[in-house]
């Protein structure tokens, strides 16, 4: 469909120049796919519960987590701290809160951080082409064999690990998968009609590549982002569990789980088990809107 | 690679192109080959940069928190860390290639005397793990595939989906807790002896090392290969098997594993880096002594020369990986032309 058969009272709200008429349907029949898929909703249902445990519940349940309290250590769960206390005395209960914090806080950033550099290095390695595009996918290729989690640890080790400093981190290594779905995307997309009739009207390559091509690329890219975050929260866990994650006073659940799992032994089970679970968890929510959007999205893309 | 593989979140994989002419075979190669030895010129740099500008020089774990700025600078001088950084990873890249991995000035020993102790234990515990899983994960693909939508298959799947999102290190502390504390059936610690060969008699201590990596492994495994066999039985082939009358179990074992099980070749060189940080946590969680945690204590001790190689060994393993998971379906796949 060409640019002049547009309807003009879409033009504010939908990416220029697409096919409007059929992309606005197909974008209604995809949330239609997904809130039919009984997996997404419960994903959903397991992501906004964290959000709200880990943002409203230390308004609710309040508890100190600054100052240590030999006095209460280990103990097992009570009126007065409903998850038991940790080998500190901190309560397990606010630490979780505290920990699902960071762990969204990172998992979110992080992928903000790898869509962002991944869909522009694809969006400009597809549109440009040639000797171009094949050096910037060698250089995709080069990060793609980088081990992740190890250069994530090295450089956690020696910059010292907070929110920003992860986020920034995993991001910058976790952007070569939607490079190559952008470029993907773009390398069809660059071919199509409304994109001829951009150039024609005299549209710039960045004009060309944030109005036109990113826009119509979204699908991938939303579908990405989940896995993204949920990837990001397993990284931060590792890190932390091994030892080099948030410092005092901010809490990592991996690294909360690694002081449990030093009274393992005692039975201490507690101060493992339902942190354990709130990783598990989140990440399984994640997979679920992950899953069902990449099914959404099929039929979406099969509208086209 | 199919659009939904749980390991590459939906990414292309480059592999041989389909179509043009036969018998190319060579050329497909050495391209192949040019080009994995550019990743690795490419990735070795980087890894050698990064690492550099984290890490400038030992010289402080040598001389000691005490040392004197010019007695640093001194050591700097005489030792090659204050040639220009290009000059310092060329003499890397040259030991390297004269089988020199650098010097762990922590352990007061060469790298590689550190890696010939423990690469055996790790190679056992990764390959023993990588081979249970395909073995399992085939034939559980299979299964969920055919009796689509059973009870089992429900089970399955959702058991594949908790492990999938679980860090490796929970699953441990979960099979510790059940099958060393509750039920004190195995070790909770690896094998910690010297000999590989007791390290592999030794069932009692690496049941659970090998069971965790084994399971998550699995989880991914297993899912790709149900919707890879879900694929192959709706092909016309199956439909011929099936009609001229084959007995259904030689339309499973002649048709449908050998084609569903094609893609498990790309599948197992793509998740190495996967199995490489699941030996990192695995190897840490049961203080088994392999590379993993050699890695690990290196980070503890600011060990620059360990982590530098393992990390540098770790990236030229997941490039030959796929370059030999490539070969090895172009190899197991006659219907691949090469162009």
């Amino acid at each position: 469909m060409a640019m002049n058969s547009l309807p003009p009272l879409d033009v504010q709200r939908a990416p220029e120049g697409g096919e409007i008429g059929a992309v606005q349907s197909g974008w209604r029949l995809a949330l239609r796919e997904f809130r039919n898929n009984r997996l997404a909703v419960v994903g959903v249902g397991i992501l906004v519960f964290f959000v709200l445990f880990s943002f409203i519940g230390p308004l609710i349940y309040h508890t100190d987590q600054l100052d240590t309290n030999p006095i209460i250590a280990n103990q097992a769960p009570t009126g007065a701290h409903l998850l038991g206390t940790d080998g500190e005395g901190f309560d397990e209960l606010g630490r979780m809160m505290k920990g699902g914090q960071a762990a969204l806080e990172i998992g979110f950033f992080a992928a903000a951080v790898a869509i962002v550099i991944g869909a522009l290095w694809g969006a400009v390695s597809g549109l440009v082409g040639g000797i171009v595009d094949s050096v910037m996918m060698r250089v995709v290729d080069v990060f793609l064999a980088v081990p992740f989690l190890f250069v994530v640890l090295i450089l956690a080790v020696k910059f010292g690990a907070t929110v920003l400093s992860l986020s920034l981190v995993i991001g910058f290594f976790a952007w070569q998968v939607p490079a190559r779905l952008v470029r993907g995307e773009v390398l069809t997309l660059r071919e199509r009609d409304f994109v001829l009739a951009a150039r024609t009207a005299g549209s710039g390559n960045w004009r060309l590549i944030s109005r036109h091509l990113l826009p119509n690329a979204l699908g991938v890219v939303i579908v990405n982002v989940t896995f993204q975050v949920a990837d990001a929260i397993l990284a931060v866990s590792y890190v932390g569990f091994l030892g080099f994650g948030l410092h005092f006073p901010a809490v990592d659940w991996g690294d909360q789980l690694a002081n449990g799992s030093n009274f393992l032994e005692d039975g201490y089970w507690w101060q493992i088990f339902p942190v354990g679970a709130c990783i598990v968890l989140t990440v399984m929510g994640l997979n679920f809107i992950g899953d069902a959007l990449r099914d959404a999205m099929d039929v979406r893309l099969r509208r086209r | 690679m199919r659009p939904d593989d749980p390991v590459s979140h939906g990414c292309p994989v480059r592999g041989p192109r389909r179509g043009g002419k036969a018998g190319s075979m060579v050329t497909y190669l050495v391209r192949r080959l040019i080009t994995s030895i550019v990743v690795v010129v490419g990735v070795s740099i980087f890894i050698f940069l990064l690492l550099h500008l984290a890490y400038p020089s030992p010289a402080r774990a040598v001389l000691g928190l005490s040392a004197r700025p010019a007695q640093v600078n001194a050591w700097n001088l005489a030792n090659g860390y204050d040639d220009p950084v290009i000059v310092q990873y060329w003499h890397y890249v040259d030991g390297l290639l004269h089988g020199n991995l650098g010097y762990s000035y922590v352990e007061n020993q060469s790298v590689l005397a550190l890696f010939q102790e423990r690469t055996a234990r790790s190679l056992y515990l990764s390959g023993i793990s990588l081979v249970l899983a395909v073995a399992i994960a085939i034939p559980l693909g299979i299964f969920q595939a055919v009796k689509r939508n059973s009870i089992g298959d429900n089970v399955a799947t959702s058991a594949a989906f908790i492990l999938y999102s679980m860090p490796s290190f929970f699953l441990g502390l979960i099979l510790i807790q059940v099958l060393a504390l509750s039920f004190p059936i195995f070790s909770f610690e690896g094998s910690q002896s010297q000999s590989i060969w007791v390290v592999i008699g030794d069932w009692n201590a690496m049941t659970l090392p090998i069971a965790t990596l084994t399971l998550i492994t699995v989880a991914s495994y297993s899912r790709y290969m149900r919707s890879a066999s879900m694929d192959v039985l709706a092909q016309d082939y199956i439909k011929v098997a099936r009609a001229k009358g084959l007995p259904e179990r030689l339309v499973l074992l002649r048709h449908l594993v050998r084609n569903a099980s094609l893609p498990m070749v790309t599948l197992v060189g793509l998740s190495l880096p996967g199995l490489l940080a699941g030996n990192l946590i695995t190897e840490s969680l049961f203080n088994y002594p392999g590379l993993g945690l050699l890695f690990f204590e290196s980070l503890q001790k600011v060990d620059y020369p360990v982590m530098l190689a393992y990390t540098l060994a770790g990236a030229v393993l997941v490039v030959v990986g796929n370059l030999i998971a490539d070969i090895a379906l172009t190899v197991a796949d006659p219907r691949i032309r090469l162009a």
